[in-house]
Order: C-alpha cells, then sequence, then structure tokens
C-alpha cells in the first residue's frame, strides 16, 4: 500500500543524522521533526531566524514572538540561536545546511523542481524555496507520486513554473525512494510496503532505471 | 544629547506622502509595526508601494491597507493566506513583485549598506532570471540583484532608548533590522521606551544612527497566525 504523509515523514527522518543542520519545508517536511530518532541531535533551522527550533509550546507557553516559517507558535532548544532575515540565509546560501527537506508539485528526471506557483490559479510566492534549492547541498524532496486526478508528478520536464534547475538529489514519494542522477533519471532505490515495481513504472512518466531487486523500504 | 523620541504615531508618521515606498519590518504577523499600520489606515495615505516579505493577513497587519486599496504595490515573497490580496491581484488592481526570500532581505541590506548590486544564485533558470544578467563564479551560474532602499522604513522592536538604538525579542526580529538601515527616514516603534544608557551597548541590534523616530506604541494585539501547541 502507498504511504500516507505520516510514513513518507517517517522514511525521510532516517536520513537525517546525528549534528545535522536541517531546514524543513511547509507541509509532509514539517512532519519529519516528529520522527527523528531520539538518540541524535539535529539543529533545525527556520528561515524566519531561528536555528534550534523545539516542539510547539504548552498552551501557557506561546510567546506570539516565536514562530517558525510556517507561522506556527514554537520552542527553542538548548543551544538555539536567533538572527535576523540576512544572516538566514547567508547560513543557506553559504553551504552550511547540511540537508533541506521540500515539498513539490513536480520534480523532473534531471533534478528541476516546481512547488511556488500554478499559473493563474495560486500564487503564493516562493518565500525561501529558490533561495533554499539554488545554494543547499543535499536537497531531498518529499511528495505524493501522482495528482489527485492520477497524473505523475515525475516527470520528464516540469511543466509549472520552475523553483530551481538540477538541485533535487533524492525524491521520497508515497511510492518509493528516488535517487536522481546526476545524467539525469529518477533511479528506483525502494518501494513502499507493498508496492509493486510494476504499479512505480505505471505512476512515473520522467525516465524510471530499475536495477535488481528492489527491497521493501523499512519503516519503524 | 540627541534625541530621536516623538510622542505619537501621527507625528511619527507626518510625513508619509501618496505614493511613497515603504518597507515594513515583520514575518507574517510577527514583529509587524502593528500602530503604524493603524495610524497609516486612519490618515488614508494612498498608492503606496509596500516592500515586505508578506502581505499580512485579512483583517490585520497590511491586509489593512489592502482592505483600504491603500497599497497600489506589493514587494515580497510569499503572499498566501490573504483572500483580499488574492483577489485584488486576479483583478489587476494591485501590482505585485515576488521575490526570493534571501534575495529579498539581501537587496535590503545592501540598500542598508550602501552596495548598488550583488550576484546570487538563487532564481537562476526560473521567471525570477528574466531580464537579469547572469554571471558565473566557480562554475556556477547568479544572477545580478540590485539593492532596495525605501523612502521610509518602519519597523518594530522590543526595547529601544531614546538615542534611537534598538534590541529585537525572538523571532520578531526578521526583517526589521535590514530594513532600519534601507529606509531615507526610518521610524521605530517600540514596546519599551527607555532614556538612553539604560540598555546595554552590547546589545544593541540596530544602533541609533538608523533611526530618525522612535516612540511607545500603545497597544500590541501581537496576533498570532497559527497557533500551534502541545
Amino acid at each position: 500500500m502507498a504511504l500516507d504523509k505520516y510514513g513518507i515523514a517517517k522514511r525521510i527522518a532516517q536520513e537525517v543524522k546525528d549534528g545535522y543542520y536541517v531546514n524543513l519545508g511547509i507541509g509532509i517536511p514539517t512532519l519529519v521533526a516528529n520522527y527523528i530518532p531520539s538518540n541524535i541531535q539535529v539543529m533545525l533551522q527556520s528561515e524566519n531566524g531561528l536555528l534550534g527550533m523545539g516542539a510547539f509550546p504548552s498552551k501557557d507557553n506561546v510567546d506570539p514572538d516565536m514562530i517558525n516559517a510556517g507561522k506556527q507558535t514554537v520552542t527553542t532548544i538548548d543551544g538555539a540561536a536567533l538572527f535576523n532575515s540576512a544572516d538566514s540565509f547567508a547560513m543557506i546560501r553559504s553551504g552550511k545546511i547540511d540537508l533541506t527537506i521540500l515539498g513539490a508539485m513536480e520534480v523532473s528526471e534531471q533534478g528541476d523542481i516546481a512547488n511556488w506557483k500554478i499559473p493563474g490559479k495560486m500564487v503564493k510566492g516562493m518565500g525561501g524555496a529558490m533561495d533554499l534549492v539554488a545554494s543547499a547541498r543535499n536537497i531531498i524532496v518529499a511528495m505524493q507520486h501522482n495528482s489527485k486526478d492520477g497524473q505523475s508528478k515525475l516527470l520528464k520536464a516540469c511543466s509549472l513554473p520552475l523553483t530551481g534547475l538540477h538541485c533535487v538529489k533524492k525524491v521520497f514519494s508515497d511510492l518509493g525512494v528516488f535517487d536522481i542522477l546526476p545524467e539525469g533519471g529518477f533511479k528506483l532505490l525502494e518501494r513502499a510496503p507493498g508496492v509493486s515495481v510494476e504499479e512505480i513504472i505505471q505512476a512515473t512518466e520522467g525516465k524510471l532505471i530499475v536495477e535488481g531487486i528492489i527491497p521493501e523500504m523499512i519503516i519503524n | 544629547m540627541i534625541n530621536k523620541t516623538v510622542q505619537h504615531v501621527d507625528e511619527a508618521i507626518r510625513d508619509i506622502h501618496d505614493g511613497a515606498t515603504i518597507m515594513f519590518g515583520g514575518f507574517g504577523l510577527c514583529g509587524i509595526p502593528e500602530n503604524c499600520i493603524a495610524a497609516i489606515q486612519k490618515r488614508g495615505t494612498k498608492n503606496l508601494t509596500c516592500i515586505s516579505n508578506n502581505a499580512g493577513v485579512d483583517g490585520f497587519g497590511l491586509g489593512l491597507l489592502l482592505a483600504t486599496r491603500q497599497i497600489k504595490k506589493m514587494i515580497s515573497s510569499y503572499v498566501g493566506e490573504n483572500h483580499e490580496f488574492e483577489k485584488q491581484l486576479l483583478s489587476g488592481e494591485l501590482d505585485v513583485e515576488l521575490i526570493p526570500q534571501g534575495t529579498l532581505a539581501e537587496r535590503i541590506r545592501a540598500g542598508g549598506a550602501g552596495i548598488p548590486a550583488f550576484y546570487t544564485p538563487a532564481g537562476y533558470g526560473t521567471e525570477v532570471a528574466d531580464g537579469k544578467e547572469v554571471r558565473v563564479f566557480d562554475g556556477k551560474p547568479h544572477l545580478l540583484e540590485h539593492w532596495l532602499r525605501a523612502d521610509f522604513s518602519i519597523v518594530k522592536a522590543w526595547k529601544g532608548d531614546t538615542a534611537g538604538n534598538l534590541i529585537f525579542k525572538g523571532t520578531a526580529r526578521n526583517f526589521n533590522p535590514m530594513m532600519a538601515t534601507a529606509g531615507h527616514v526610518t521610524i521605530a516603534e517600540v514596546e519599551e521606551l527607555v532614556p538612553a544608557g539604560e540598555l546595554d551597548p552590547n546589545e544593541i541590534h540596530t544602533p541609533g544612527i538608523f533611526v530618525a523616530r522612535i516612540f511607545k506604541g500603545d497597544h500590541y494585539e501581537k496576533r498570532i497566525e497559527n497557533l500551534t501547541t502541545l
């Protein structure tokens, strides 16, 4: 069965390593924070000016001056730091963030990503996504494999306005895990539990590379 | 001694004219100059170009000035969660320039630092790059981006002193310090205003030289956009 958004978040949490500085985008990526193993130490960066983001506050501990980039009220962990937006993007542009996890509407087999605009329908703005994808060293995408009307979102080329070129390294969808190869193409690494290679082939419009036996992913 | 204090918000915004370009500090509704926004709405100043990371929400923040159609153009990075904004944008009433958040922050920083332009990789290969000079550094293409400056910058700080020095709190800092440097006239509203000498100079985020006028805001609602608790 395909994963739900919590399943995708659980699988992505395994990519987060001890000592990492991590930026989580809005949506499924935000959920990843809930599944980071407690035996590793990670600093979450929120691009509105916080490094060392903690859990949501308790009801009587809410501070309107402490929010994350999704405008949710948050707390800080020990060792946290607060700074302005220019310093925040200095850390991002200079490549200090070890892992960036973003949502996407479309990803191409070249690693292009579209996640900020649907012409004529939705114009919310790119926020910090363009800065992140242009500079982060390790960008992975959390997304549904298909749109609600069944169209593949892993494409040969993105049809929506791009957020960035050749930047996505790995895709985690509800069906599987995919490396994006430097020469182009989605290399299937893992299947979601109970999902067949055949189903993934059917659901992927972009170039899919399947080599050998594809293991089922392990989700705790 | 230099004293930047004004007694009332109306005095602070007295010369903001129709057609002015104004920077507003804040990220979402966090760290926005609530008192100045309300006073500008009351004053009815029109045809404003507003530079702000977001455009408020319906009925609060810059959403107030959108509702009264006082804003001609918004320069922002993210404008979701605002139906009035979307309506005016789709009907063509409102002009909008969307800029990647880091580029927006750096263009404002550059404006305040006397740096007319710089190169950044953000937006290369996207519609943000349209019409911009591309130059390759270290094997990677970058876009030429220009500074942003404004007739007025309106910022909100936690504490300030009569010399105009500012200290911000939490994530309410965001765009406020850069904007404070990039306004021809910078107006600061603060929660707590103290005599010069009471703030520790080691802890000042924005030196008073950047601030033209400072006043204590009457009231802060500090509305929360997305209340999340355990």
